[in-house]
């Protein structure tokens, strides 16, 4: 898409976005948001910098490639779930420390978990996306 | 415990890592992780002597009595030492085998899954666990089993071992849940005490059919033993691991396992006998016309197993220590066999019997491990094989008012093994040697070390049975049948009916090898009845199927997605107007319908004007905006009734869709007409029939009472248990923590379907 507004304003929104997605990501626990949202909201801001400025343009920003993002969500995922086996709990059980982080408040598995769920999402929304794009544009 | 189970999956991830170097020169390395647990579970021996039996439990699901319990015991040690340890071996001689094959680190991954999963279903107390265990061991040997996949033969052959062992795997797990909820246990330990109820409870019949299908499958037993010869066509160390000491004998070991449980009842028995008996005749008397090694090997392992169930059926404690002893033996001369038939494989590029003569004179240490194999086969004197024979007999011949006939299917069967195990491990190796073998030469020491050793201990087990009497075998009875008197195993046990028939057996054999020579023309005879034999009839039927479901798809599955979603908006239809015409009274209760206020109104004129615009727009890019408005709209509807979280998700998701839609509207034409006015009709018939319905159905909904307690329970406990304030979040990642990681886990197998069903380009050779 040729537009010169389009483009100076997603290179001006894309890191808003993202920002606004990791609030969205860290908050979720106790105020509206979470993992899922965040990630698609991540998704929307890289799928407006791919339309207006180019979809390589975006490939080039990411440097991985989207699909590399799946495992690594996956593997966080799990293994914050694993984390408790460790201590001898269940699995999936919830681990806290004591005190809590600015703006994040208590910090827990949950929240690894979260961003677990945060970074499939983005890699699976972009992986699908792009390569449609890619096979029509 | 754990850690060593697990183990063998952290080595199959850490081989993905360094394939290179397993496929280079330190695939050798590989062996020190199934060496290492063979130590560590010889450490474990005198542990449990005398019946004691180990246990490790870590809480897994507790709220559900699901739990990582392990237990070691005779009968799981021994199981677990014969498969890390031969095993051990098996990995050794790969290294040689499969030397520079380009997927030899994947090899090396699929077995160490396998091993870690046999050492799993062995060592699991937990039924459920038990239960993954044993799938997992079978997706692997698909893999093993598949593991030349460039060819057809050896793709089918997976197939169908997933088909039936899988198959039999969901059977088992019926059987599980049903002995779980009648035993209120999933631990095995814990159904010990609860036999008696088991036995008595109307669901007995049923526990047995699901578990017999279960083991019968794994096991190779009539009539599901087809998928083992097929088996096969994986390499010959694969052949030797899963087929002789390992996955085969995990449907004996379920067996056994639950012999204390549930056995001894006539329905148990009997099954056991008659289909062991039938099992271990049918497939001995195959094996003899059989002329390709393997194939022979495969029915003689068949047999075996027939020969196992036998015993386990027959019960006593005579049949339980005949039961310890036979696993051993068979498990020691099937493996040598195997791997000395990879040699000739390897080395002369042939195992058709007919061809391979003389093949002493120039390997001879193979030809050494064949032959001890064979005699331990045979169950000559001095063998433990003999030791193994004997105590058969003894069984069939105290099996009560049938023993005649018992004993006459054994001695039968055993004539025939005798005589498979000679044509594997000794004819190769006897007679000229022809001109076309001139040039072999013995193999490097990897490849002929391992079966020599088995078939030496073979040999050191029957001339002083004492080294495995009391620190393997009568654990293993004990584990059994618990509180069974212990009878010292012995060489010698005096001139007595047993011997005779050890003597009949000896010579009807040898009298068979020498009389006949095994011939593809005989071969060819037999297989004239195939058409009745089971693999047949179970493929012809699954033609059936295939017939049907193209069918089908050629019927429901017309490439048109507009007919797709017509057929399922019908059958809904139909579905929910079943239900509303034969038991739901439709009343509307107005003052039960919140108060309608000014943003309801305007959200409600916006919804309808724009589904107005789509449905008469003649532009698809309009018509998707338009489509984006409704939901839109819906996204405003949740914010008004304060579901912040629900509407941003839905306002998040919209916009993809709508990208999504207009990526794939890019390339089709701008304009659809839509002249066909009866398409037309035909549609808002069905749309308005289902748009009515899904409303008269969210009405009633609201007059139904509702159930707070579940969300009143998350509201409550979200911050104290979860120390979170937005309960949907907290369900999410806490409360429901598990189908959020499954969810992900199948959105993740939903993106890699889109992604190479985009990626697809089928080159147009490969197009049929």
């Amino acid at each position: 898409m040729k537009s010169v507004i389009l483009r100076t304003a997603s290179n001006y929104l894309l890191p808003l976005l993202l920002l606004f997605s990791v609030f969205i990501l860290l908050r979720g626990h106790y105020s509206p948001g979470g993992g899922f949202v965040g990630g698609l909201m991540a998704s929307i801001a890289f799928v407006l910098h791919a339309f207006a400025n180019k979809l390589e343009n975006t490939r080039k920003l990411l440097r991985f490639p989207p699909g590399s993002f799946i495992p690594v969500g996956l593997a966080i995922g799990f293994l914050s779930g694993l984390a408790p086996v460790f201590v001898g709990k269940p699995f999936l059980t919830a681990l806290w420390f004591d005190t809590p982080v600015l703006i994040v408040g208590l910090v827990g598995t949950p929240l690894f978990f979260d961003i677990g769920v945060f970074f499939v999402v983005i890699g699976i929304t972009l992986t699908i996306l792009f390569n449609i794009s890619e096979n029509i544009l | 415990m754990l850690p060593a189970l697990l183990s063998g999956f952290i080595f199959a991830i850490l081989i993905l890592l360094f394939g290179k170097q397993v496929r280079g020169k330190s695939a050798m390395a590989v062996t020190l992780l199934p060496l290492g647990l063979f130590t560590y579970f010889l450490f474990l021996l005198p542990e449990i002597a005398n019946g004691n039996a180990l246990l490790f439990s870590y809480p897994w699901i507790p709220s559900m009595g699901i739990n990582l319990d392990f237990k070691v015991d005779g009968l799981s040690l021994l199981f677990s030492l014969l498969i890390t340890g031969i095993g051990a071996l098996v990995f050794f001689y790969a290294s040689y085998y499969l030397k520079g094959h380009r997927y030899l680190d994947r090899f090396y991954c699929y077995l160490c899954i396998f091993m870690a999963a046999m050492l799993g279903v062995v060592l699991s107390d937990n039924v459920i666990l038990l239960f993954v265990f044993w799938e997992l061991t079978s997706i692997s040997s698909f893999f093993l089993i598949g593991f030349n996949n460039d060819d057809p033969a050896s793709r089918k052959s997976s197939i169908m071992a997933l088909a039936i062992t899988g198959g039999g795997g969901f059977l088992l797990m019926a059987g599980f849940i049903l002995l779980g909820s009648i035993s209120h246990t999933y631990s095995i330990r814990e159904m010990l005490t609860s036999s008696a109820v088991l036995k008595e409870n109307a669901a007995y019949g049923w526990i047995l059919v699901l578990l017999f299908a279960g083991a019968f499958t794994k096991s190779a037993q009539f009539p599901f033993h087809f998928w083992l010869p097929g088996a096969m066509k994986a390499p010959t160390p694969v052949s030797a691991y899963l087929h002789s000491a390992t996955m085969v004998k995990a449907g004996i070991y379920l067996l056994a396992r639950f012999t204390p449980v549930l056995g001894s009842h006539p329905a148990w028995n009997n099954t056991l006998l008659i289909t062991g008996g039938i099992t271990m005749l049918y497939s001995a008397f195959h094996a003899i016309f059989r002329t390709d090694l393997k194939g022979i090997l495969a029915y003689s392992t068949i047999s075996a197993l027939g020969m196992l169930v036998f015993l386990l059926g027959a019960g006593s404690e005579q049949a339980m220590l005949a039961v310890a002893v036979f696993i051993i033996v068979h498990a020691l001369y099937k493996a040598a066999l195997f791997l000395t038939a990879g040699i000739l494989d390897h080395e002369t590029g042939t195992r058709d019997v007919t061809q391979l003569s003389g093949l002493r004179k120039v390997m001879m240490p193979v030809a050494i491990a064949g032959l001890l194999a064979a005699l331990s086969s045979a169950g000559l004197p001095g063998t433990f094989g003999f030791i193994g024979k004997d105590l058969i007999y003894e069984t069939t011949l105290h099996a009560g008012t049938l023993n005649i006939w018992l004993t006459a299917a054994a001695v039968l069967t055993n004539i025939l093994l005798l005589y498979a195990g000679f044509l594997a491990g000794i004819k190769p190796f006897s007679g000229d040697l022809p001109e076309a073998f001139k040039a072999v030469h013995l193999p490097d020491m990897r490849l002929w070390a391992p079966p020599l050793l088995l078939a030496v201990l073979g040999l050191a087990y029957g001339i002083i049975p004492a080294l495995t009497d009391t620190s393997l075998v009568q654990p293993v009875v004990q584990a059994l049948s618990p509180g069974a008197a212990v009878t010292p195993l012995k060489i010698w046990h005096g001139f007595n009916t047993i011997l005779l028939l050890s003597g009949i057996t000896l010579a009807g054999g040898i009298g068979l090898y020498y009389y006949r020579q095994p011939s593809a023309r005989r071969q060819q005879a037999l297989q004239r009845y195939d058409f009745i034999s089971p693999e047949t009839l179970l493929l012809k039927s699954a033609g059936k199927f295939d017939v049907f479901s193209h069918w089908y798809t050629n019927k429901l599955h017309n490439g048109y997605l507009r007919s797709y979603v017509n057929v399922i908006v019908i059958f809904m239809s139909g579905l929910l107007g079943y239900k509303l015409i034969t038991g739901v009274n439709i009343y509307l209760d107005l003052s039960n319908l919140s108060r309608i206020t000014m943003y309801d109104v305007t959200i409600f004129c916006i919804i309808i004007a724009a589904i107005w615009k789509t449905i008469s727009t003649s532009s698809r890019i309009t018509a998707v905006a338009s489509m984006s408005i409704v939901g839109y709209c819906i996204c405003l509807l949740f914010v008004i009734y304060s579901a912040p979280d629900l509407a941003m998700t839905q306002f998040t998701i919209d916009t993809l869709t709508v990208v999504l839609f207009v990526l794939v509207l890019f390339r089709l034409p701008r304009f659809l007409r839509i002249n066909d006015t009866r398409v037309v009709v035909r549609d808002s018939i069905v749309s308005i029939i289902f748009g009515s319905l899904i409303a008269i159905i969210a009405l009633e909904v609201m007059n139904e009472p509702t159930n707070k307690e579940t969300s009143r329970y998350y509201a409550e406990n979200a911050y104290l248990l979860a120390k979170g304030k937005n309960v949907v979040n907290v369900m999410l990642v806490d409360f429901r923590g598990f189908d959020t990681l499954i969810e992900i886990t199948v959105l993740v197998i939903a993106a890699l379907g889109v992604y190479s069903l985009l990626k697809l380009r089928v080159s147009s050779t490969e197009k049929e």
